[in-house]
Parts: structure tokens; C-alpha cells; sequence
């Protein structure tokens, strides 16, 4: 598995007055397949986990993977670590299914039919097939996040970090987007709310108030994180 | 509601006009764009909206497609031809009505029988040769493209918030156009967090 080291890395952001800390220096070194972060909202996790892509630069420390400082090669750790959004619709950006994912290979593949037809395997594996040249807009919520990891996926990323991927779908989409992720034999970092899946994690870190309050494995960091809501 | 209309969607097939290079049916999309501006008068329009429908026949475009299309250009179409009716008569608004429908016709021929990442190897290869002067082909290509596609949700995003304004019973244009313009920067902001996540832009 890789390794997501996170060297004193926080974030402090100006305001009237002075500065509001985001995520407050933090170090950590994650090795397990399946890495869950849980919290309330705005305490800072996806911060966190946006910082393993470079979609958020560290005002202090660093963030690397496998050695490599993210916010110094960019390119090449988004080559290596895929993110998937909450919302897909802002993450699905071409008019067609098998468009948004021969968008995801274009630098990958340069040949327009070879693209196409590994676009179409890609489609195929994760069972969008048939929706091939449907508009990504007539999609449920369910296909619409399934197409986004399929995006992400296509360019076979050695790491995945997904932010509440199921926050908006419904139970059974919820299911299958989970049951996709859980299966992924590369490493996944996963922002969630739900607690269940939070529980299939090898090791979980409960984020409050921009900091790392606890970092175990996931029933005692779960159970931590309901003792610290219902007191 | 649907959001495709105008931008319309590529409908996969082996018709001509799906065969065709994409710089012959974007120059031809452009010479009857012209020719509709320029050529003013009833019979001319009336036979500018035959090609269009027969260039849809041809494409085997899905009547549901051109409905849609038709729809989208209806509020415009009908708004323009009010006024041209109050300032130039009837037959005037007629035709420009006409005029707008054959035009939107046309691009949804287009836009059905080519897909967009077709488009954008087309654009990359006619702007290459600009790279020597700091052109950049793949953004210039891309940001086509996303304009293209940002048209669709854009349209959601109205719906949306004009439904969210009836919802709490405002009617004031304040209530819809502030959320409104709130709601598309922040979808453009998105959009760019996923392409940058994506690594698209980075070559």
C-alpha cells in the first residue's frame, strides 16, 4: 500500500482580524488499505483530505505520498491519487457517459478510437455499459456517482479518496457505491458520515474542531465519536 | 425537466452526416448560419427550415431531440418574433421565427451526430499551430468544450432556484437572480476542484 504521511500539515486561512485555522498542524502516516475520517461538519476533515490530492495546499508542513511532497508535483501525485466529490454533478463535465470517461484517458491514451474503446471497457466494468451515450444529466444520483468514480478509476490511481460519496444517495446507491469502493484493491481514503461504513475501515481518524481527536481503529474510533456527540 | 436541448447529445450512429469530418459539418453549420442572417426573405426561410429537417431526417435524429430543441429556442424565438411583429409586421416576425427554429435545427444536427471529444481533437489540430505563440490547444479545446456542457446544468441550476424562490412564495427577481449567480460560481468553482483533481490541465 502507499504511504500518506502528513508532516505538520495544517492550514490557516486570513480573516478580518486575523486568521481562522482550518486544520491545525498535523501529523499522521497512513498505511492501511481502507482509511475512513469522520466528524461533524466543517471540522475539517475533507480539508484533510483534500490535501492528499493538492486540491488544498498546506499553509504549514507538508503532505507527501510514497516521499513524494504533493504540493511540489502536483501532476504527478494526481496521477497517483484519484478524488472523488460529493456531488457528481460537478464532477461530470462532458455531455455523455463514455465521453466524461474518455475525458479522464486523454492523457493517458492520444489514439481517439483506442481511447473510445478502453472508455467503453471502463464503462463496462463497473456495469454502465448500456448507458455508454446517455446524457450524464438523465442519470439517477446512483449512476451519476458510479460514472464520477468510473472517471477516476479509469486512469487506475493508486490511490482513492472519496468525500462522502454516499451523502447524497439513497440506500441501495449507497450500497453500491460502497460495496465498489470496499472492493478496490487500491489504498481508499474515505470522508464519511456513515457511520456503518466508517466501521468497514482498517483504521479511522475522528476530526473536531481542526484537529485529529482521535486516529484508531474504526470501532473504538467510531464508538469515541458517538460517545463525544451524545455527551 | 430536461436540460440537454440546444447543446443536444451525441446519438451514436453510421448516417453521412455521422461520417463527416468535424470541420465539414462545423463550416457547414457556419455557411448556414450565414445564409439564414443574410438571406431575408419567407420562401427563404421556410426553405432554410427544410435542410434543416431534412439534414435531421438524414441524421436519423429522434423526434424527441428536435422536440426539445424546438422548445428551448420557443421562448426566445417567440419573444424575438413579438417584437419584430410590433416594429416590422407580422410576416417579418414569421420569418424570424422560422429563421431561429431552422438555426437551432441545425446546431442540434451537429451536436447529435459528433461527439464533443471529436470536437475537441478537431480544435486541438486547428489550433496547434498556434502553440508557438503561447496557445495552449488542449485548454483552449477544453474550455470549449466545458462551454459547451456548462449550458445543460446552468439551465438546472436556474430551475432549481426559481423553484426554490416559488417555494418560499417570493417573487421579487432579487430572490431568484442573487442565489442564482451564487449557485453558478460556486458550480464553477467545483467543476475546476474536479478537473484540477482529475489532473486534467496539467500537461
Amino acid at each position: 500500500m502507499p504511504t500518506i504521511s502528513f508532516d505538520a500539515a495544517g492550514l490557516s486561512v486570513p480573516v478580518a482580524g486575523g486568521a481562522r485555522v482550518v486544520l491545525e498542524p498535523t501529523t499522521v502516516e497512513l498505511t492501511e488499505q481502507r482509511v475512513g475520517i469522520i466528524g461533524a461538519n466543517g471540522s475539517g476533515k475533507s480539508t484533510l483530505a483534500r490535501m492528499v490530492n493538492g486540491l488544498v495546499a498546506p499553509s504549514t508542513g507538508r503532505v507527501l505520498v510514497d516521499g513524494v511532497d504533493v504540493a511540489r508535483h502536483g501532476a504527478a501525485i494526481r496521477r497517483r491519487v484519484g478524488f472523488c466529490f460529493t456531488d457528481p454533478a460537478s464532477q461530470l463535465v462532458m455531455p455523455t457517459c463514455v465521453e466524461d470517461v474518455e475525458l479522464s484517458l486523454r492523457r493517458h491514451e492520444k489514439n481517439a478510437a483506442r481511447r473510445h474503446d478502453r472508455a467503453l471497457e471502463v464503462l463496462d466494468r463497473y456495469g454502465l455499459s448500456e448507458h455508454a451515450d446517455v446524457s450524464v444529466h438523465a442519470l439517477s444520483g446512483g449512476q451519476k456517482q458510479l460514472l464520477a468514480l468510473a472517471g477516476v478509476l479509469a486512469v487506475e490511481p493508486a490511490v482513492v479518496v472519496a468525500d462522502e460519496p454516499t451523502t447524497l444517495l439513497d440506500l441501495a446507491n449507497t450500497r453500491r457505491v460502497a460495496d465498489l469502493l470496499f472492493g478496490l484493491d487500491q489504498q481508499l481514503v474515505l470522508v464519511t458520515h456513515d457511520l456503518d461504513l466508517a466501521r468497514r475501515c482498517d483504521r479511522v481518524l475522528v476530526v473536531e474542531d481542526a484537529r485529529v481527536r482521535y486516529d484508531g481503529p474504526a470501532g473504538a474510533a467510531v464508538d469515541d465519536y458517538l460517545a463525544s456527540v451524545t455527551t | 425537466m430536461s436540460t440537454t436541448g440546444l447543446v443536444g447529445v451525441y446519438q451514436p450512429g453510421t448516417t453521412l452526416l455521422h461520417r463527416l469530418p468535424v470541420g465539414v459539418k462545423l463550416g457547414g453549420l457556419m455557411i448556414f448560419s450565414l445564409a439564414i442572417v443574410l438571406v431575408r426573405s419567407m420562401p427563404a426561410a421556410w426553405a432554410f427550415l427544410a435542410v434543416a429537417l431534412v439534414l435531421a431526417l438524414v441524421a436519423r435524429i429522434r423526434l424527441v431531440t428536435l422536440a426539445r430543441a424546438a422548445r428551448t429556442v420557443l421562448f426566445l424565438a417567440l419573444f424575438v418574433g413579438a417584437l419584430q411583429w410590433w416594429w416590422y409586421g407580422r410576416d417579418k416576425a414569421i420569418e424570424t421565427f422560422v429563421d431561429l427554429l431552422a438555426l437551432s435545427i441545425g446546431a442540434v444536427v451537429v451536436s447529435a451526430t459528433t461527439p464533443v471529444n471529436a470536437m475537441l481533437d478537431s480544435f486541438i489540430r486547428w489550433i496547434t499551430p498556434l502553440r508557438p505563440i503561447g496557445v495552449d490547444p488542449e485548454r483552449v479545446a477544453l474550455t470549449i468544450g466545458l462551454a459547451i456542457q456548462a449550458l445543460p446544468g446552468t439551465v438546472a441550476l436556474a430551475v432549481e432556484t426559481r423553484d426554490a424562490a416559488r417555494a418560499r412564495g417570493v417573487r421579487h427577481p432579487r430572490a431568484f437572480l442573487a442565489p442564482f449567480v451564487v449557485r453558478v460560481v460556486a458550480r464553477a468553482h467545483e467543476t475546476g476542484d474536479a478537473l484540477h483533481a482529475r489532473g486534467i490541465g496539467d500537461d
